[in-house]
């Protein structure tokens, strides 16, 4: 163990220093700082492994003079298994970025970039290893700070600059309420050791457990991009370079999930009021359907992949969330099975949103647009890319046989064993949540089928995408891991259940890989294989032997029969790309369905023929949807700050007399509240 | 083991024979209600055999995902379709997917669908494609509700179990108001999912109405064989969801072949007479607005959610 942290912690390291020591030899930086990333993510891979399959939890820890603070590490199954989901995105975004980065020789520092991404990686890793809050807060504010500069690499742009700004004050505004949460600790612990936030010497009383329970919720909720905190994801996750946006949507967003587990199950013990997981429950609903509504509208594609998030985030809480309603219930392996079903979720997002995000990556390396309408065709001038797009956009819309389709159906599952819970008011919201799950499935399907369908197929909509070629070979290389890994996820949940039920069974208290897995674990079956059951393997094996039927059907009825290729019809002219449908009118009826939501506004200028008002010359189109959130919430927020600033300016006269005063009266009126 | 694969093989074959037939009755029903003789029943087996004989032609402007997607829609729905029980309550794929599956398995189908009306590039299948996306969201809350509904009173979401619980009446709750209730919305459901009047018009090909016709606009030969017999065994397979969850009555509840050849002759009654009933629906209403149709679709959300109030309230 020990080794395989020294090896982790000398890859990132060495990446970090090493690409520093040769400026302006970017191939040599570029090599480096990937090269020892993806050592270093190896290593990761092999000490999450080992942490997942050993029983005990592995600690060291080293003393510093500064008090308080101990650079502790704690590797116990929850820990490993987030250990593993960074490593595994970390080693392929590693292998893609060797191919990718040479997009920016010559205009961005490679060893600045280099340096970042393993700092990065490092510090993420180091947030879940953590065990002192002390040095917890250091590495948590170290990886805000490192994809703050990730985020703005190309800071010569004025929309990456706002999206930096957003996201720097948004992380700051996070970790203020993770302090306070840590603090509450501290005070019944003494200590920032997490032990002794597991074990206070003075128990929490309930008002402190609540507010723990609600600052813990805002701070990580931030960084997670839950709903309504989600405002700066959209903006600053596609700003960085593509290889960022993946680990930054693929795993960083993860590290506030596995804080909130750690706290709400592990130090507060798992004991909490019901109200706390419908809570939960609700903010996941919300996230899960605003997010995925939005990403309807969206056609950046990276922008779109972005909202996806808040979106997952959301489904991953939807499983929390019930896990804790049962655990209030003292419903121990319903509470397990979500959790369990979470934590599935949570994995396969960090893949496949790390696969598609490359996928992004590579259209983007391509074509120099991330603009959906200026793609188009790409299938066939980029078939790898494609098909790693595609695999990633069937897992996302959670479609059989794939990983994506497994995680939700446990999600389903525990949110229909809600009949056992003894209250009916949770008994009607936990299938409505199912209900809003569902939509939220569908949706996401509409929304990945624009994203492929618009962007890979039929004719290109620009001369950037008529002039595509497929990406490098390491580039491909990054996404075949992910797609690999994909599809394994999807198919052995007989090998994933029973890794993931080590983590969960700390947590729920009890173990239920014997209930989750039936028929010698080819098949799922919670709680038993009478009320559901589903296995993958089977379902691919009967498309595969269906599909066969198929082409058998076709060969025995048609016999040889010779395809003749011809152009589409195009209404007696010659099909152009601008008769094709477009990502906006995609989702127009969506738009005018939920238009109560979007509040869309159009404008359509028309510019006639002086002859005759029959003929158009020029027609412009614009729609925007209103952002709620920043109109009703942020604005008024800020606008009130900003007032409260202006007031304030008066005793900010800049005169240094009145300032000592200030301090003067400030310290007689401490000394006379201390008498 | 072998049992299983003879089930499996039967259940196959009968999906595959039973769909066409299920269109052509369909037709038959319309015709006769619009005074017309219609064609024989048998005619869409004729149209198959003739289309699979016929050259396919391929827009130059399309990928591989236009060829692929035939099959994938054929053998997702067959895949379905083998997860439903049709003659006997002992569906031997039963374990591999409950309804939820089930549920997806259809999504994978209409995933590929979307995205081969919008291979050939013309503005004809991205309208299909668009309206498809938007009704195949709206009809997914309701389907999973009142699916709930159902699981709840068999304690079950496996058919194969819902179903032979039912046909046994072990642990159904007897007053059966959420089962209509659940019966209700899971009809129109089925009616959008299949594209039938008055969601979508199967019978048409005017660009203003058509949503499932528009996306396979540009399909020919063998692959519109495919499609069309997809499109049957799609219906079919609702149906017989809807015929044995909610009238199990004479399904085989054991493996004799007496009991098999019964629950095979009740079971092709059930979904010829749903049959019947979907070709008088047809005729009765006219298609609705594409923008209409979220109303319609918002009636069956709000009858399962009722269904699953009145389960709770009946049972407390």
């Amino acid at each position: 163990m020990s080794n395989l942290l020294f090896l982790l912690l000398a890859g990132y390291l060495s990446g970090l220093f090493f690409p520093c020591c040769f400026p302006n030899r970017p191939r040599i930086q570029n090599l480096l700082a990937h090269g020892f990333a993806g050592l270093a993510s190896g290593a990761g891979i092999v000490l999450g492994t080992t942490g997942l399959l050993s029983p005990e939890a592995w600690t060291v820890s080293a003393q510093t003079t500064v008090p308080f603070l101990s650079f502790a590490i704690r590797l116990d199954s929850l820990a490993s298994f987030f250990v593993l989901t960074i490593s595994l995105a970390g080693l392929a975004t590693s292998v893609f970025a060797m191919g990718y980065v040479t997009k920016f020789y010559g205009r961005v520092s490679l060893g600045a970039l280099g340096s970042l991404f393993n700092g990065f990686l490092l510090s993420m890793t180091l947030v879940i290893l953590a065990d002192n809050g002390f040095f917890f807060l250091i590495v948590w504010e170290l990886m805000s700070l490192l994809s703050y500069f990730l985020v703005v690499t190309e800071h010569e742009k004025a929309d990456v600059r706002y999206a930096g700004l957003f996201y720097f004050i948004m992380t700051h505004i996070g970790t203020a309420f993770i302090i306070v949460t840590f603090l509450v600790f501290f005070q019944a612990g003494g200590s920032f050791a997490f032990e002794a936030f597991r074990h206070p010497e003075h128990p929490l009383p309930e008002g402190m457990r609540t507010l723990a329970f609600l600052m813990a919720l805002i701070g990580f909720g931030t960084k997670a991009g839950i709903v309504p905190l989600h405002v700066w994801l959209p903006y600053a996750h596609p700003a960085a370079p593509s290889h960022i946006s993946a680990l930054m949507s693929g795993v960083m967003i993860k590290t506030a999930v596995y804080a909130l587990m750690r706290i709400y199950f592990d130090f507060l013990g798992g004991q909490f009021p019901w109200w706390w997981g419908f809570i939960i429950l609700v903010i996941g609903a919300a996230s899960a359907l605003l997010g995925v509504m939005y990403a309807l509208m969206e056609h950046d594609l990276k922008s779109l992949l972005a909202y996806h998030s808040v979106e997952n985030i959301g489904i991953i809480l939807l499983g929390i969330g019930a896990g804790m309603i049962f655990q209030s219930y003292g419903l121990t392996e319903l509470a397990a099975l979500a959790l369990l079903a979470g934590l599935y979720h949570t994995i396969n997002h960090a893949m496949f949103k790390a696969l598609l995000f490359l996928g992004a990556g590579s259209l983007l390396y391509a074509t120099h647009t991330r603009n959906m309408e200026e793609y188009g065709g790409l299938l066939r001038r980029m078939p790898w890319t494609g098909a790693f797009f595609l695999i990633g956009a069937v897992s996302i819309s959670a479609l059989p046989p794939t990983n994506g389709f497994v995680s939700e159906w446990l999600v389903f599952q525990s949110l229909f064993l809600s009949f056992h819970i003894p209250d009916i008011f949770l008994k009607l919201m936990l299938p409505l949540a199912a209900a809003v799950l569902a939509l939220t499935g569908a949706l996401a399907l509409a929304c990945f089928a624009k994203a492929f369908g618009i962007s890979f197929l039929a004719l290109p909509r620009s001369t950037h995408a008529r002039h595509a070629e497929e990406v490098p070979v390491s580039m491909r290389m990054g996404m075949t891991v992910l797609a690999v890994i994909c599809a394994a996820l999807g198919l052995g949940p007989i090998v994933v259940v029973p890794l993931l039920d080590r983590v969960v069974a700390p947590l729920a208290g009890v173990a239920i890989e014997g209930k989750v897995l039936a028929m010698d674990g080819w098949a799922l079956a919670p709680v038993n294989v009478e009320f559901s059951s589903l296995s993958t393997p089977v379902l691919a094996l009967l498309l595969v032997v269906l599909t066969m039927l198929g082409l058998g059907c076709a060969v025995a009825f048609g016999g040889r029969v010779n395809t003749r290729r011809y152009k589409t019809w195009g209404c007696g002219i010659n099909l152009t790309p601008r008769m094709e449908y477009t990502a906006t009118g995609f989702v127009q009826p969506i738009k005018r369905v939920f238009s109560a939501l979007y509040q869309p506004t159009v404008k359509l200028e028309t510019e006639f023929l002086k002859e005759s008002r029959y003929f158009a010359k020029r027609r412009h189109f614009e729609f925007h949807i209103e952002p709620i959130f920043q109109k009703y919430l942020y604005d008024p927020l800020i606008t009130f700050f900003t007032t409260m600033a202006d007031r304030l300016k008066v005793i900010q006269a800049g005169s240094l007399h009145l300032y000592l005063t200030y301090i003067f009266v400030t310290l007689i009126a401490l000394l006379l509240l201390a008498v | 083991m072998l049992q299983a694969i003879i089930l499996i093989v039967t259940q196959t074959a009968i999906l595959l024979a039973v769909s066409p037939l299920l269109v052509g009755l369909i037709r038959k029903v319309k015709a006769r209600f619009q005074l017309r003789r219609g064609a024989p029943v048998l005619q869409p087996y004729a149209d198959l055999a003739k289309l699979f004989r016929k050259q396919p032609v391929i827009s130059t402007t399309t990928s591989w995902i236009f060829i692929a997607t035939p099959y994938i829609v054929f053998a997702s729905t067959l895949t379905a379709g083998l997860l439903v029980p049709t003659f006997t309550s002992q569906t031997p794929m039963s374990f591999a997917g409950n309804i939820i599956a089930l549920v997806y398995l259809f999504a994978l189908g209409t995933f590929f669908l979307i995205l081969a009306g919008l291979d050939a590039g013309s503005a004809f299948g991205g309208m299909g494609s668009s309206r498809e996306a938007i009704v195949a969201s709206l009809t997914e809350p309701a389907m999973m509700l009142s699916i709930f509904a159902i699981a709840l009173t068999a304690g079950s979401t496996n058919l194969s179990t819902v179903v032979h619980k039912t046909a046994l009446l072990e642990g159904i709750v007897t007053d059966p108001s959420p089962h209509l209730m659940a019966f209700a919305a899971l009809f129109i459901v089925a009616l959008a999912e299949t594209g039938r009047v008055p969601v979508d018009n199967p019978a048409t090909h005017l660009e203003l109405t058509m949503i499932h016709e528009g996306m396979v606009l540009e399909y020919s030969g063998r692959y519109l064989a495919l499609i069309e017999w997809a499109a049957g065994l799609k219906l079919t397979v609702f149906l017989s969801l809807i015929a044995n969850v909610f009238a199990p009555w004479g399904i085989a509840t054991t493996v004799a072949p007496a009991a098999m050849g019964i629950g095979l002759a009740v079971y092709v009654v059930k979904i010829a007479v749903l049959a019947v009933s979907i070709g008088v629906i047809e005729c009765m209403f006219a298609k609705l607005r594409l923008f209409r149709v979220t109303d319609l679709l918002g009636v069956a959300f709000i009858l399962a959610l009722l269904g699953l109030l009145f389960f709770y309230i009946l049972r407390s």
